[in-house]
């Protein structure tokens, strides 16, 4: 039995010009502390997928297929029930730091409020907890600037909470939503130092999304990468960056340009055969 | 570049915004940021000078300031011999003309209720009122094929247009006037790598084809290095240093943009492994002297 397993996953959301299909058959495993990273352009489901697995999906949303978290059925679990899941079993962090916080309320509320009503813990209790995983994730002076609000931190700092308050509960798996994508590059890299220090120390699996090859390649064991909706290749990191299968992993790779590699001119996708490909191998 | 002519000669530029302290009286004298602290730059003839730093650092602020979209404190802006900042309103207009801007948000930077026609059309009916609209609509129409599009898109709005359309538009807009300078606000950086990698070959292309000199910022060390002949790295509102482009990422001087340097993620498992390590060491070895 695996950690993780998603099974033909598809999402649809209902708008009014008809039925949208975001993600198409998406398949892919995850073990215990094992990590994966999904990567795509916008609009490739990347994102999508994960708040189907996580059960945020906005009301217009339906998720089929199936996701077994250690052997159980999660998707569209009752609202009751998916509650017990998240936070204790497994947690999300979203790109945008401080809209996931909330503006009125100091740190400490916001992360011991977690505690609080997972966990059962007395308000100073949970305070201090909460401020030893603020230690976790370096931020310094923690005992202090707990009780600073969202907009006193800086985007990197603020990007530190969140990743503290979504392992407060001990979660087995955490899902990243471009984790690092507001952010300056020296923070970035910084940042994901953290997350796979804290990955390696405390065993959590890490679902990381991204649109940065450039990140995937140094934090992540697999990758999968993902394009209107499909798995165009889903290979470990190793591979995928040596020897791109997909001609549009393979487009991806050249169009970014290197800071250790000098190109004349960038390589572009040819959206065009792609598309004309996908449909010829779907039939 | 020695032999090129100098088309632009920026010299101890400085830009302060006054920040009022929130607990401060009536009367207090306001805290004073530098956003732009004595910033002396040359700029050639169809050179691309990339300005790279972190959010706040004054990038933005420093082109702003060069065009006059926001007022400088103290220093001058040599323009083929004139002091932009000195000036009058009609002057500048005319010296507009020859500086365009490029903006970072492809979409937000072209009015929704004006088509792509009128878009590309409005500087042209600014700089030459006498230009009549067939001959307006005929350039257009080439500037259009120029960066890449469809001429027959001509009376779409913005909304029709994808992000990676939607910057060729404001590419077209700042080209048509037959601009000498083009000042770049982040251009790339709202878009997908495939769509960045497009529209960099696009301005790539132009330049060279018609002998602009471009003024690129961006965050993305990786993006500036592979379009500038020269790269200043801006760091708190001061220059940390200014090269040719190849030195600067080879050999970089300033602390700050040896960190850079090493942020800047490389798609190569082997090679961000071995880095993760060196930064892990690095943050050890801070750690231990600060405890």
């Amino acid at each position: 039995m695996s950690f993780l397993e998603v099974k033909n996953l598809r999402v649809d959301f209902d708008t009014n010009d008809g039925v949208v299909h975001a993600v198409k058959d998406v398949n892919f495993t995850l073990k215990e502390g094992g990590t994966m990273a999904i990567v795509g352009e916008s609009g490739s489901g990347k994102s999508q997928s994960a708040f189907a697995i996580m059960g945020l999906l906005p009301k217009n949303g339906r998720a089929f297929g199936s996701v077994l978290y250690e052997g159980e059925e999660i998707l569209n679990l009752p609202e009751e029930e998916m509650n017990q899941y998240r936070a204790n079993e497994m947690a999300m962090i979203f790109q945008d730091p401080m809209t996931s916080l909330n503006p009125y309320m100091r740190i400490s509320s916001q992360m011991a409020e977690v505690l609080m009503h997972h966990r059962g813990m007395g308000k100073s209790e949970a305070i201090a907890e909460s401020v030893k995983m603020l230690d976790a994730v370096q931020i310094p002076n923690a005992k202090n600037r707990i009780r600073m609000y969202p907009h006193e931190f800086s985007g990197g700092m603020r990007q530190r909470v969140m990743i503290a308050m979504s392992l407060l509960c001990n979660p087995k798996l955490l899902i990243a939503d471009e984790p690092t994508t507001a952010l300056d590059v020296t923070v970035q890299a910084e940042i994901m130092d953290i997350l796979l220090d804290l990955q390696e120390d405390f065993g959590t699996a890490i679902i990381l999304i991204t649109h940065d090859l450039g990140i995937v390649a140094g934090t992540c064991e697999d990758t999968l990468v993902m394009y209107d909706g499909r798995v165009m290749e889903y290979r470990p990191t190793k591979d995928v960056f040596e020897k791109p299968e997909h001609p549009y992993t393979q487009g991806l790779l050249a169009a970014v340009p290197r800071l250790d590699q000098d190109v004349s001119s960038l390589s572009t996708i040819d959206y065009k055969k792609l598309v004309t490909a996908a449909t010829e191998a779907q039939k | 570049m020695t032999n090129a002519k100098k088309i632009l000669s920026v010299k101890d530029l400085s830009v302060h915004f006054n920040i009022k302290q929130h607990d401060a009286g009536f009367f207090a004298k306001p805290e004073v940021l530098k956003a732009v602290d004595n910033v002396s730059f040359d700029l050639f003839e169809g050179e691309t000078l990339g300005i790279v730093g972190e959010s706040g650092c004054g990038k933005s602020t420093l082109a702003r300031a060069i065009i006059r979209m926001i007022p400088a404190n103290t220093g001058e802006v040599m323009w083929m011999g004139r002091d932009l900042l000195k000036l009058d309103a009609a002057e500048m207009l005319e010296v507009r003309k020859d500086i365009q801007m490029i903006f970072q948000d492809p979409l937000a930077s072209l009015n929704p209720r004006m088509t792509a026609g009128d878009i590309i059309a409005e500087p042209l009916r600014t700089h030459h009122a006498s230009m009549s609209r067939a001959e307006i609509r005929e350039k257009v129409k080439t500037m259009l094929e120029k960066v890449g599009m469809n001429a027959s898109h001509i009376n779409r709005y913005p909304h029709e247009f994808s992000g990676g359309q939607c910057q060729r538009i404001g590419i077209a807009r700042a080209l048509i006037t037959e601009p000498k300078l083009i000042v770049c606000d982040e251009p790339v950086s709202a878009l997908d790598v495939s769509v960045q990698a497009q529209v960099v070959n696009l301005l790539m292309d132009l330049q060279k084809e018609l002998g602009l000199s471009l003024l690129f910022i961006a965050h993305d060390l990786s993006v500036v290095k592979h379009i500038s002949n020269r790269i200043m790295v801006l760091y708190f509102g001061t220059i940390a240093e200014i090269g040719e482009a190849k030195q600067i990422i080879e050999n970089p001087s300033h602390d700050y943009t040896k960190k850079l340097i090493s942020s800047v993620p490389i798609p190569d498992p082997k090679i961000e492994q071995e880095r993760r390590e060196i930064r892990r060491a690095a943050r050890a070895k801070r750690t231990a002297t600060a405890g």
